[in-house]
C-alpha cells in the first residue's frame, strides 16, 4: 500500500513494477476479504428446529465479496487526486462552502427558513412530508441543544437521549395525572429535564472527556432502565398512550369539539381535515427550533457563552482568568439538557404514545453524530446532517433490512471523508480587532 | 454463607469475561486515547464465529471436546482478529490524528454497522448451543443448598487466568510489548525512535479483537444464547470495568472487570436483577467522583 501510492505521486509511467505492487495490494485486500466473509458469509446458521441449529453455505457470495473488494481496490488507485497537502479533505463544492459560509450564512439560513415555512404549502408537498419534515426537525432541535454541550462547551455528552425522555416523560405523566395540556407541561419538561442536566453534572463534572462520555452514557442506561422496570408511574415497556395533542390556542384539532368548545375547523370556518393538525404540529416545531437556535446564538455572544468556548479551548488558563469551571460546566449542562426537555416534550406531544423503545442509545448516537456531523459549533451544519441522517433511512425503506447497514456504514464514510464534520469552518467568536479588510473585499 | 459463595462463584465467572473483554479498550486507549466503541461488537462477532466453529466441527465429527474446544478457540481467535484489524484500518486509521470525537462517532458507525450486518447475516433470532462441557462438582455443601463449580466456569476461570499470564508477558518482555509501552507513553517519541507506529496499533487491536474472541466463546459455552445484540451491553460494562481499574491499566482493567462481575452477581443474588445494571453504572458513578483517576490508574499531570 505504501508502495504504491509513493509511486504513484511520481507516476504517470506504469511501468510493471508499479502494476506489480498494485495487483499485489488489491489480491492482499481480497484475501482480507476471504477471511472476513468465510465464517460470517460463508457458513450461515439457521434453525432446524428442537432449538438445534444447521450451517447453510454461502461460498459464491464469499467469491463475490473477494471479487468485489479485489476490483474495488484497483479502482481505489485511480480516482481522481486533487486534494493538496494541508487542506481539510472531501470535495471542493464544501470546502468552498465552509470557507465562504460566513459571506453567505445570512441568505441562506434566511432562504432555509423561507423554504422551512413555505413547505407545507407547496405543490408537491404531502402528508408524508411534512411529517418527514417534523421528524428532521426535532432532530435539528435536539442537535442544536447538544452543541451548547458538544460544540460550545466541549463536553462530550452521549447520554443526551435522557433528557429528551424525562422531558417526554414529564408531559406524559403531567397529561395523564393533572390533565394539563401541552403548552402548559412544556415549561416544566424543560425546567425537569434541566434540572436532571444538573444533577447528573454535580458529580462527573470533575471528570475529563472519555470519563464524562461513558459516565454520561452510564446515566442515559440508568434512564431507560428505570423507565423500563417502574412499571406503577411509567407504564413499563408498553410506555403511555393517549398523550393529549397540541392545541391552537386552545383550539383542539378534532373532526368534532366537546361541549362548549370550538374546534379549529370550526371557528375559522374551514373544513375539517386531519392535515390541518399535521401541518399545525410541524410549525410548532419549526418554532420551538428556531428560538433554539436564536437562543443558543445569543447565549453565545453573552459572558457565559464565552466562558464556554473558552473553557473549551483550554481549562487552565480559564481557572487561571477566575473562570469557576463547574459553574460554567454546569450552566452548559443544564441548558442543553433542558432544550433536550423540550424536544421531548414536543415529541411526546406529536406521537401520543411513548415508551423506552423510542430512547435507546441509538438515539444518543444519532444526535450525537448530527452534531459531530454537521461541523460542531456550526449551525447551519446540523441541519444538513440532520437532514442526511433522517432522510437516509428513509430512501433505504426499499431495501428494509439494509437501512441500518447503511446508516452505520454512512457515518463511517462521512468521518473519513470530512473528519471535520460538513462545514467545518471555525470561525473565532471574538476578534481582538476588527476582522482584516481584505477578506471582506475577496 | 453457602449462597454467598455460589454468587461469588458467579460473579468471578462472569468478571473474567468482562475482563478479557475489558483489555481491549484499555489497550487501545492506552496507545490512541480513544474509546474503540466497535469492541463490543467484536465481542458479538466471536461468539457467533465461535458458534459456527463448533457447528462445522460438530458435521465434520470432532467429538472429542478437549480438542473440539482448542480447535475452537484457535479458528475464533484468528478469524475474529482479522475483524479486528479491518476494523482500525478501515474506519480508526485514517483519521488518526484528527480531532478527538472523530474516531468515536466513526467507532459508533461501525459499531451499527456490524450489529446490522450479523444481524443480516445470521438472522435476528437468538442462536441457541447446546451445552459442550456438562457436569460439575460441588465445592461444599450446607443443608439443602449446595455450591456448585461448574466445569465451564472452572475452564473459564483458568483459562482467563493463562492468558492473562501470558499477555502481562508479552506487555513485559517481548520487543512488542516493548514497543507497544512506549507507544502507550508518547507516540510522536516512539516514532521518532524507530517504531512502526502503524504496525504496533494494528496489533494491539489485532490483540484485543483475540481476547475478545476468547471471551465471546466464553459466552457461548457458559449461557448458551447468543443474539447479534450482545456486544452492547457487554461493550459498555467492559469499559466500564476498563474505567473502573483506570483506563490505560492492564492489571486496572482485569480487576475492574471482576468487580464488574462480582457486583452484578451480588445485586441481582441479594436484591434484584431489573436493576443490576443501574447498579453497575451507579458503581462506576461514585467511584469516578471519588477516585477520578480509577482505582488502579496513575493521576494525568496537567502540563500548560
Amino acid at each position: 500500500m505504501k508502495a504504491a501510492s509513493g509511486l504513484a505521486v511520481t507516476k504517470p509511467a506504469y511501468t510493471t513494477l508499479y502494476w506489480e505492487t498494485l495487483l499485489k495490494d488489491a489480491v492482499l485486500a481480497a484475501l482480507v476479504a476471504v477471511l472476513l466473509a468465510l465464517p460470517l458469509v460463508g457458513l450461515q446458521t439457521y434453525d432446524i428446529g428442537g432449538g438445534a441449529l444447521g450451517i447453510r453455505t454461502h461460498f459464491d457470495w464469499v467469491v463475490m465479496a473477494a471479487a468485489m473488494v479485489f476490483g474495488g481496490r484497483l479502482a481505489w488507485h485511480f480516482r481522481p487526486r486533487r486534494r493538496r497537502q494541508g487542506e481539510i479533505g472531501g470535495g471542493p463544492v464544501f470546502a468552498r462552502l465552509a470557507a465562504r459560509g460566513n459571506r453567505w450564512a445570512l441568505p441562506i439560513t434566511l432562504a432555509g427558513i423561507a423554504f422551512a415555512i413555505a413547505l407545507p404549502f407547496l405543490p408537491f408537498s404531502s402528508r408524508y412530508l411534512i411529517d418527514l419534515g417534523t421528524t428532521v426537525l426535532i432532530y435539528v432541535m435536539l442537535g442544536w441543544g447538544l452543541n451548547v454541550v458538544v460544540g460550545l462547551a466541549g463536553l462530550l455528552d452521549l447520554g443526551y437521549v435522557a433528557f429528551y425522555a424525562v422531558g417526554a416523560y414529564t408531559f406524559a405523566l403531567l397529561a395523564r395525572d393533572l390533565g394539563l395540556t401541552f403548552w402548559q407541561a412544556l415549561p416544566f419538561s424543560g425546567v425537569v429535564a434541566a434540572g436532571f442536566g444538573v444533577i447528573l453534572g454535580f458529580p462527573v463534572l470533575r471528570l475529563r472527556g472519555d470519563y464524562l462520555a461513558i459516565v454520561t452514557l452510564g446515566f442515559g442506561e440508568i434512564i431507560r432502565i428505570v423507565l423500563v422496570n417502574w412499571s406503577p408511574a411509567t407504564g413499563g415497556p408498553n410506555g403511555i398512550s393517549d398523550i393529549p395533542r397540541p392545541s391552537f390556542l386552545g383550539l383542539p384539532f378534532a373532526r368534532s369539539a366537546p361541549e362548549g368548545a370550538t374546534t379549529f375547523a370550526q371557528f375559522f370556518g374551514l373544513e375539517f381535515s386531519p392535515t390541518q393538525r399535521v401541518v399545525f404540529i410541524y410549525f410548532v416545531i419549526l418554532a420551538l427550533a428556531l428560538v433554539t437556535n436564536l437562543f443558543t446564538l445569543r447565549l453565545r455572544k453573552l459572558p457565559i457563552g464565552r466562558a464556554w468556548e473558552a473553557l473549551r479551548e483550554d481549562e487552565v488558563a480559564c481557572r487561571a482568568l477566575g473562570i469557576n469551571p463547574t459553574n460554567v460546566k454546569l450552566s452548559a449542562f443544564g441548558i442543553g439538557a433542558m432544550l433536550g426537555g423540550f424536544a421531548g416534550c414536543f415529541f411526546a406531544t406529536r406521537q401520543g404514545f411513548i415508551s423506552p423503545e423510542s430512547f435507546t442509545f441509538i438515539e444518543s448516537a444519532t444526535i450525537l453524530a448530527i452534531v459531530v456531523l454537521g461541523g460542531m459549533g456550526s449551525q447551519i451544519g446540523v441541519v444538513l446532517a440532520a437532514i442526511l441522517l433522517v432522510t437516509l433511512p428513509e430512501f433505504g425503506r426499499a431495501f428494509a433490512e439494509f437501512r441500518m447497514l447503511l446508516f452505520g456504514a454512512a457515518m463511517v464514510a462521512i468521518m473519513v471523508w470530512r473528519p471535520r464534520g460538513l462545514l467545518a469552518h471555525r470561525e473565532p467568536s471574538l476578534r481582538l480587532t476588527p476582522r482584516p479588510r481584505r477578506a471582506r473585499l475577496r | 454463607m453457602a449462597y454467598f459463595l455460589q454468587q461469588l462463584i458467579n460473579g468471578l465467572t462472569l468478571g473474567s469475561i468482562y475482563g478479557l473483554i475489558a483489555i481491549g479498550y484499555t489497550m487501545v486507549y492506552g496507545i490512541i486515547g480513544m474509546i474503540n466503541f466497535a469492541h463490543g461488537e467484536i465481542y458479538m462477532i466471536g461468539a457467533f464465529i465461535s458458534i459456527i466453529a463448533l457447528l462445522v466441527l460438530g458435521l465434520a465429527g470432532v467429538s472429542y471436546v478437549p480438542l473440539a474446544l482448542a480447535l475452537v478457540l484457535l479458528t475464533t481467535m484468528f478469524f475474529t482478529s482479522v475483524y479486528g484489524w479491518t476494523v482500525e484500518r478501515l474506519a480508526y486509521r485514517p483519521l488518526r490524528g484528527s480531532h478527538r470525537l472523530a474516531p468515536l462517532i466513526s467507532a459508533i458507525g461501525m459499531s451499527i454497522f456490524l450489529q446490522n450486518y450479523v444481524q443480516i447475516l445470521q438472522g435476528a433470532r437468538e442462536k441457541p448451543m447446546p451445552p459442550l462441557v456438562q457436569g460439575g462438582f460441588t465445592v461444599f455443601e450446607s443443608g439443602a443448598f449446595a455450591v456448585r463449580l461448574s466445569y465451564v466456569q472452572l475452564f473459564i476461570m483458568l483459562l482467563t487466568l493463562v492468558l492473562m499470564t501470558g499477555f502481562t508477558t508479552v506487555i513485559a518482555a517481548t520487543p512488542l510489548g516493548r514497543a507497544q509501552r512506549a507507544c502507550a507513553q508518547d507516540i510522536t517519541m516512539a516514532a521518532l525512535l524507530g517504531v512502526d507506529v502503524d504496525r504496533v496499533i494494528s496489533t494491539t487491536f489485532v490483540m484485543g479483537a483475540a481476547l475478545a474472541a476468547v471471551a465471546g466463546l466464553m459466552v457461548t459455552l457458559y449461557y448458551g444464547v447468543v443474539d447479534f445484540f450482545i456486544g452492547f451491553l457487554a461493550g459498555v460494562k467492559a469499559f466500564t470495568a476498563a474505567v473502573l481499574g483506570g483506563i490505560g491499566s492492564l492489571p486496572g482493567a482485569m480487576l475492574g472487570g471482576v468487580l464488574i462481575g462480582l457486583i452484578e452477581a451480588f445485586w441481582s443474588g441479594y436484591f434484584s436483577t431489573e436493576y443490576k445494571d443501574v447498579s453497575v453504572f451507579g458503581v462506576l458513578i461514585l467511584v469516578l467522583v471519588f477516585r477520578p483517576t480509577g482505582l488502579l490508574g496513575r493521576p494525568e499531570l496537567e502540563k500548560v
